[in-house]
């Protein structure tokens, strides 16, 4: 009996040390030293999904997948690439999901066309509101 | 015994309400005025009764009887004692019983105080409510009963999801649902009012302090979860575009909106089938925001009830309610007209532009969040999120804002831009000046550029409806506009400021070693291990000064909890009248040295300072209107008394 409860003790506390393995990528945890490019990789690392999270993105999150794709891109944003042809590549690779910035597709125009239509019926609105004879 | 009393009282409620929509529908169509009485009292019991169940779960969960499932599946005998208490919230069956209580109490609230509508009205309405009140009683007994046995009873208790276990969480959910289901009260008035055909200014000024009261809660819970999330998840955001943040934020839009135009409807009589129609759309954004949360058709940070059988029944009782009162408005929208008109320049008419925008940001919002949703169903998967959201509702908040200068200094009906334009000059000129000071900081982002510059027009622009006024006649009704219009320019200023000119450091350390982030030296000085009621963590130990001054220790932990095993960063906060350091512990490297992520975010606070401040006007506002109806209602009486003693 002794053997069984040190044994769970044991299990649940080694539980939490394997779920919080980190990512050794070289870059998950360290900035690049040229704070423009930190920045424009911070920009990109911040619209990008972490693939392995629940609704965060590879910015906010200590997955080990985040951290890689953190290395990635900053490595990356290093030799000089554009953020956009990064996020390209990814999007390539993980589908459309991995990007929080929809791209413009056959998939997604409704995501545009939307703002678009609220955009031309609130001028609709207020004109036909105060258009004819507004001031009565 | 204490379940099985709950369980009988949530019975006992629901068919009170069933009872008080069939008296209501009798007494209405005049085969039952006899009935008519009744109605109120029934409504008030029912209230009370749910009030009574919701009770019986926080006795079970203080006093962890595992032998109810609910307890067991979520609760642990070693939780500290706050969060026994909120942990009879924080999961689906419990969270749904809150919003039943909440909307039997809103219902009873009204059934026994509003006396300002024909009774023909109120009848119509407390019927409506009950409607409503009858699904989600059905929702909760038939598929989410929180009074569940188990049998036999579980030898101990799974515990709580550990980000959970935080203070300000424990209070959130309440906060939030009397917002989100106070708004079923505006929903029921306006059902009542379409049914009589009584759309005017005495509905929308008995209307009005139900909306604020619910708005108000809503602000305070929206700030409040995202204070929530800022401190907690770790990372130093606070505000994700995440479905159930979103789910928050269109009910806050629809409710402000309704605020608004009820304002229009009271004064001039105008806006009428929009003021019922937002009033339909507020509640309704509750109910979409329930589905999205509680059917676990989302899987995010927050959600922590996934439940697919769920998501059909309240699909239905979306389609139902949101369905039949929209029918109820179709049919009805030919007999309510409009009301008066008004010219582009009045007060008015910035109150429409208000309006249109808001719904428009609505709109976006309610795509942007369920598209994704739509293209999963065609077999796509695509992420919306911040690069989306902040463009696309600045389209229509930037313009919002700029009108927001002018309109509460509009008279009604019809003014001029010259009677105003001299008064706009000092925003004006200070949002120049910040623009010019701006425009000399490099990598400022377009959106958090326009933020500052508004901010700061607004900020004055704001305060200008208290120019030539004696204070102490200027009624708290204004004084609340105004507060919660600078809060907007306060909050808006917290945001740009954070996006601008926050500064993050990511280094690893050893003890004794120092670094800087902004302004700040921050300082190891050792990490050690430190134990809690239900967890252990290793603590962090710095010292940190602000720009070579006193130095102050901050502890950061990282935590791990063992029922159920997680792990959860736990920042360290230190703050400053000009923003925050922010601090977390990281893992610890091979060579004895520590992670560490440090921000310095100038001014985030006023984020939060803004929202409060929201919510205050709110409350100013809402203590204005009632006294005066107070006020009003004690002075007709004693006319009415003269009058009868002349009469004798």
């Amino acid at each position: 009996m002794k053997h069984f409860l040190f044994l769970m003790l044991v299990a649940a506390f080694s539980l939490p040390l394997v779920a919080q393995e980190q990512s050794t990528a070289p870059y998950a945890y360290r900035q690049l030293d040229d704070p423009a490019q930190e920045e424009q990789a911070q920009d990109l690392m911040e619209s990008l999904r972490c693939l392995q999270c629940q609704g965060q993105s590879i910015a906010d999150s200590d997955a080990p997948i985040a951290g890689s794709m953190r290395s990635l891109v900053r490595e990356r944003v290093a030799k000089g690439e554009e953020p956009e042809a990064i996020r390209e590549w990814l999007v390539e690779r993980y589908g459309d999901y991995v990007s929080y910035a929809p791209r413009l597709t056959s998939l997604t125009w409704p995501l545009f066309a939307v703002p678009l239509l609220f955009a031309a019926l609130a001028f609709l609105l207020l004109r036909r509101r105060f258009g004819r004879g507004g001031g009565q | 015994m204490i379940a099985e009393f709950g369980l009988a009282a949530l019975w006992l409620a629901a068919a009170l309400a069933a009872l008080q929509l069939l008296a209501g529908v009798l007494a209405l169509t005049g085969r039952g005025e006899a009935l008519a009485g009744i109605v109120r009292p029934v409504a008030v019991m029912q209230g009370l009764l749910a009030l009574a169940a919701f009770f019986a779960l926080i006795l079970l969960f203080i006093g962890t009887d595992l032998s109810v499932k609910l307890v067991a599946m979520n609760s642990h005998s070693a939780k500290p004692f706050i969060y026994k208490l909120a942990g009879s919230w924080g999961n689906h069956e419990g969270s749904m019983l809150l919003w039943v209580t909440v909307m039997g109490l809103a219902g009873a609230f009204v059934a026994f105080v509003e006396r300002r509508l024909p009774e023909p009205t109120m009848l119509a309405t407390l019927a409506g409510q009950a409607f409503v009140s009858i699904g989600f009683y059905a929702f909760l007994l038939m598929s989410s009963n929180p009074f569940e046995r188990l049998d036999p009873a579980a030898p101990e208790g799974n515990g709580l999801n550990p980000l959970l276990q935080d203070i300000g969480l424990a209070f959130h959910p309440p906060t939030l649902y009397l917002g989100y289901v106070g708004l079923s009260v505006a929903f029921s008035f306006a059902i009542g009012a379409l049914i009589t055909r009584q759309v005017g200014p005495a509905f929308a000024k008995a209307m009005r302090p139900w909306v604020l009261g619910a708005w108000i809660f809503l602000t305070l819970g929206i700030a409040a979860g995202s204070y929530w999330a800022y401190y907690e998840l770790g990372w130093g955001g606070w505000w994700f575009w995440d479905p159930v943040e979103n789910a928050s934020l269109m009910p806050w839009l629809a409710a402000t909106a309704l605020l608004h135009s009820c304002g229009v409807l009271a004064a001039r009589n105008a806006l009428r089938a929009w003021t019922v129609m937002l009033g339909v759309v507020a509640f309704s954004m509750s109910m979409v925001g329930t589905f999205l949360v509680r059917s676990g058709i989302l899987t995010s940070v927050h959600a922590f009830a996934v439940d697919p059988e769920r998501g059909s029944f309240i699909l239905a009782l979306l389609a139902i309610n949101i369905g039949g009162a929209l029918t109820l408005f179709a049919l009805r929208a030919g007999t309510v007209t409009e009301g008066k008109r008004f010219a582009v320049v009045s007060r008015e008419g910035a109150l429409v532009v208000n309006n249109v925008m808001l719904s428009a940001i609505l709109g976006i919002v309610l795509f942007g969040t369920l598209y994704p949703l739509v293209a999963e169903a065609m077999g796509a998967k695509v992420s919306v999120g911040p690069p989306y959201f902040n463009p696309m509702g600045a389209i229509f908040l930037v313009p919002m804002l700029l009108v927001l200068m002018v309109g509460p200094l509009l008279r009604w009906r019809r003014d001029s831009f010259s009677r105003v334009g001299k008064r706009l000059i000092l925003p004006a000129v200070l949002a120049v000046l910040a623009a010019g000071v701006l425009a000399g900081w490099s990598g400022i982002g377009v959106l958090p550029f326009i933020g500052i510059v508004l901010a700061a027009g607004l900020a004055i622009a704001s305060l200008l409806p208290l120019r030539e006024r004696n204070f102490r006649r200027t009624p708290l009704s204004v004084w609340g506009m105004v507060a919660a219009h600078f809060g907007v320019a306060v909050a808006l200023f917290g945001m740009a400021s954070e996006s601008a000119f926050s500064v993050e450091k990511l280094v690893a350390v050893r003890a004794g070693e120092a670094t800087e982030v902004g302004p700040w030296q921050v300082k190891l000085v050792n990490v050690e291990p430190v134990a809690g009621p239900n967890w252990t963590a290793l603590e962090g130990v710095l010292s940190a000064s602000y720009q070579g001054g006193d130095e102050t220790r901050i502890r950061p932990q990282a935590r791990s909890f063992w029922t159920p095993p997680q792990q959860t960063t736990e920042s360290a906060l230190l703050t400053r009248w000009n923003g925050q350091l922010y601090v977390v512990l990281g893992g610890e490297a091979d060579d004895g040295r520590w992670q560490l992520r440090l921000w310095w975010k100038p001014f985030v606070t006023l984020i939060w300072y803004g929202g409060i401040l929201i919510a205050l006007g709110g409350l100013l506002a809402l203590i204005g209107r009632v006294a005066s109806d107070v006020r009003r209602i004690v002075a007709r009486e004693k006319i009415a008394d003269r009058r009868e003693s002349q009469g004798r």
